[in-house]
């Protein structure tokens, strides 16, 4: 093993650590995804807390549901996720690379122009200002602005590959950029529209009718592919191997994957719109390229959880990297429930229902979140220079409680979301129909307070990871037992 | 620059590749995981075969092996639907309420679509239970304004309740301090009285007072002991079931500003057959006459 460390210093030709790379442009977007991701979370328990009981809307316009909705699913997806995507990809590019960001300056109004983007679209949401398209809800000057900061972002990343001192590009460079380039496509033609005036905030979408849905829900679904999907997979190429200390189980995989994953995910946008006014050939479409679709996300669950091979122990010492493979479990876990809901005869009883949000939260609290989670954890030491985390205890703590939470939530909303597709479809034998709607939001309403205490359990997980990493940024080291075996002999002596 | 080693843990090669510390492993794609790809592609062109898949330029769209389309399927079920209820719909449309009651066959499937029918255009007054709710006649009980005989509960669900048309059940209590009739002290003490009558606590000098106002401006419509009368739409003021309120102070309000409920008109929105069935099925909640 030394001789082979060796080999590898000496076929580097600078040493990292010589390289000043820009690393305060990633302690901001580390601390404006976590205080984004207490913003986005907390709306979204009061989104769940108004279905339980709607009485929290307050009466107060801009506390209603439809106003706090998109702020949750913004401020998680575009925020949060958004937030921990560039500053992951700013610190992965330059190290991948051995290069500093290119562009001086330039990632900084990435930075803040991504932060004034997300204020206007919030600002927007509260305000009751939206094109109601999901997920795309911002009007066009928030859409121009954004498609600046995006180009911005775009020249920053791709110049600091062209510059790189790599011979080749790393694997999860590949990723960040699939999602930077597809993400920029999605968003401009989604959102091609035509103001009423360059005064107001009202605007129409260029698109109409049945073409308008499809193109919403190939958005819609590319959001997921390559927003939630792609560059999530970049930060699991980087930070799984760094944690486990280990090497990527397989090259070959990561090619075939990647590829396949991103030819084929472009297509899977009409499962969205199974028995609607889309033509039948659009649906087989979308349905068979997402049954097609499994393996190549499955790729990317064999690389993470098998770059692990001769590092399983570490599982037991280490939470953070139990974090990220339940991460990747979660992963595997809703690419497989995906495909099987894609499925016309499963979509039949499945869409609209609350398994599609069940579907969603396993992804989104599962995967992305925690394999956020310990992406944040690994880089919070690194980037403020801190010898470990403040408390490895505490991280364990996040997993169980934020394990627990997603648990409760997505099997809530599995069985809500069967309940209420069946009871939608119930006919008796002299074909009436058995239930009326308001029925069926009454039987939800157990489902609706589990669903709201996994999702509050989540928060509280959150909390603590906050607290855990503003201790180590203040240089603070928790006295507590290793993660394995007995408490210490003698713990009096420790403290000492 | 590259350098090929083997992974001392698993012996595997390495690509001889390496970024920030991170080399990769040369492994061949998981066998299995090369052939679930394979058999889901498969499947997918197997399945383009059968059902309507990809455009062609010139001919639309390839149609697929079994002449599939969703509008028709849908179309088809919907006519299944339809003529599965045809025959009863039919027959029930020809009969009285009464009739419908009185056959045991008309009468199981009018309580079934009936049921159905009330969830879809009843239930946000009356309640899923139709128990109703203040101001929402609970549909349970043996309490009518309108009467409670399935004819009469068919009349009301035809023509509906201060509706605009000729049949309309229509009632109308003067609003007693809106329009100048009773002064502010009459109708507390009338409100006394009517306190007295459903059996509640009442200040026994301002019931007798009120006894006299209600003698000559209330009794000719809720009766001389006020037990209501059916013909106008006058409620039962001595049974202690209230649509708006039974204490002091909606006694006071309904006497001062009179209350104006509504109930749509079905008759032109709903077919006849739904109409009786839903006459049928509230009769049958428990309160019928």
């Amino acid at each position: 093993m030394n001789h082979v460390n060796a080999q590898a210093m000496t076929a580097s030709t600078a040493n990292p650590s010589q390289i000043d790379y820009n690393e305060d442009i990633v302690k901001a977007g580390v601390i404006a995804a976590m205080v984004w991701s207490l913003a986005g979370m907390a709306a979204g328990l009061l989104a769940a807390l108004q279905l339980a009981w709607p009485a929290f809307n307050l009466d107060l316009p801009w506390l209603s549901f439809g106003r706090i909705r998109p702020i949750h699913t913004s401020g998680v997806i575009f925020a949060f996720g958004g937030n921990v995507l560039m500053a992951t990809s700013f610190y992965v590019v330059q190290r991948t690379c051995r290069a500093r960001l290119f562009g001086g300056d330039l990632g900084w109004v990435v930075f803040w122009g991504y932060q004034l983007f997300l204020l206007m679209a919030v600002a927007g949401y509260l305000m009751g200002v939206t094109q109601s398209k999901e997920y795309a809800e911002p009007e066009w000057y928030v859409d121009l602005w954004l498609t600046i900061v995006w180009v911005l972002y775009a020249i920053v990343f791709f110049g600091t590959l062209a510059i790189r001192r790599e011979p080749h590009i790393y694997v999860a460079n590949w990723f960040y950029a699939a999602f930077i380039i597809t993400i920029a496509l999605l968003h401009i033609i989604n959102n091609l529209a035509v103001p009423v005036s360059f005064t107001g905030a009202k605007s129409y979408v260029v698109w109409a009718g049945v073409q308008d849905a499809m193109t919403q829900w190939w958005y819609g679904h590319n959001a997921v592919g390559f927003f939630l999907t792609a560059g999530f997979l970049g930060m699991m190429y980087y930070f799984v191997p760094k944690q486990a200390d280990r090497p990527v189980y397989s090259y070959r995989l990561s090619i075939v994957h990647f590829w396949s994953l991103i030819f084929l995910y472009i297509w899977a946008g009409p499962h969205h719109l199974h028995y609607t006014a889309l033509p039948d050939w659009a649906q087989t479409l979308g349905m068979t390229f997402s049954i097609m679709l499994w393996m190549p996300s499955w790729g990317g669950m064999i690389n993470g959880v098998m770059t692990l091979s001769g590092a399983w122990e570490k599982l037991r010492t280490d939470p953070v990297l139990r974090l990220m493979v339940v991460a990747i479990a979660f992963y595997g876990m809703s690419t497989f429930e995906g495909p099987v809901m894609s499925i016309k005869a499963v979509n039949a009883l499945s869409h609209y229902t609350d398994w599609t949000v069940g579907h969603v939260h396993s992804g989104a609290l599962g995967w992305v979140g925690f394999i956020s989670f310990g992406s944040i954890y690994y880089l919070v030491p690194k980037l403020w220079k801190r010898p470990r985390l403040y408390s490895i205890r505490l991280v364990d703590m996040h997993l169980w409680v934020a394990t627990i939470g997603i648990v409760l939530y997505i099997t809530a909303m599995w069985i809500s979301g069967i309940l209420q597709g069946l009871m939608w479809r119930a006919y008796d034998k002299l074909g009436f129909l058995q239930y009326s709607f308001v029925e069926t939001v009454e039987a939800m309403h157990p489902f609706y307070v589990i669903r709201a205490l996994g999702g509050g359990l989540y928060i509280f997980g959150a909390l603590v990871m906050c607290w855990n990493l503003w201790q180590t940024a203040h240089g603070r080291l928790r006295d507590e037992r290793p993660m394995l075996g007995a408490p210490t002999a003698a713990p009096a002596a420790s403290r000492a | 620059m590259s350098t090929i080693e083997k992974d001392s843990v698993t012996g595997t090669a390495t690509t001889g590749h390496e970024w920030d510390g991170i080399k990769e492993l040369n492994n061949p794609l998981p066998r299995w995981w090369l052939w679930v790809l394979l058999a889901t592609v498969a499947w997918s062109i197997g399945y383009w075969v059968v059902y309507p898949a990809w455009p062609v330029p010139g001919l639309g769209t390839t149609r697929g092996a079994i002449g599939y389309s969703s509008r028709v399927d849908h179309e088809n079920e919907l006519k299944a639907a339809k003529s599965l209820q045809a025959g009863m719909l039919t027959k029930i449309a020809a009969a009285t309420p009464e009739q419908i009651a009185a056959d045991p066959e008309m009468r199981a499937f009018a309580l079934a679509g009936g049921r159905s029918a009330f969830q879809l255009y009843c239930s946000q007054c009356h309640g899923t239970g139709a128990a109703g709710a203040a101001g929402y006649p609970n549909l349970n009980d043996d309490d009518w304004i309108w009467g409670g005989k399935l004819d009469e509960i068919y009349r009301t669900l035809r023509y509906g309740v201060r509706w605009p048309n000729d049949d309309t059940r229509m009632s109308d209590m003067p609003a007693f301090l809106a329009d100048g009739v009773l002064k502010p002290n009459q109708i507390d003490d009338v409100a006394d009285y009517v306190l007295g009558l459903s059996g509640q606590k009442a200040d026994a000098q301002a019931a007798e007072r009120g006894k006299t106002v209600f003698a000559e401006n209330c009794a000719a419509c809720h009766g001389e002991t006020g037990k209501g009368n059916l013909e106008v739409g006058a409620p039962n003021l001595t049974d202690g079931i209230w649509l708006y309120g039974g204490d002091r102070n909606a006694i006071i309000a309904s006497v001062r500003y009179s209350r104006k409920g509504v109930m749509p008109a079905w008759e032109g929105k709903l077919d006849a057959a739904t109409i009786k069935t839903l006459a049928v099925y509230v009769h049958a909640l428990g309160g019928g006459k």
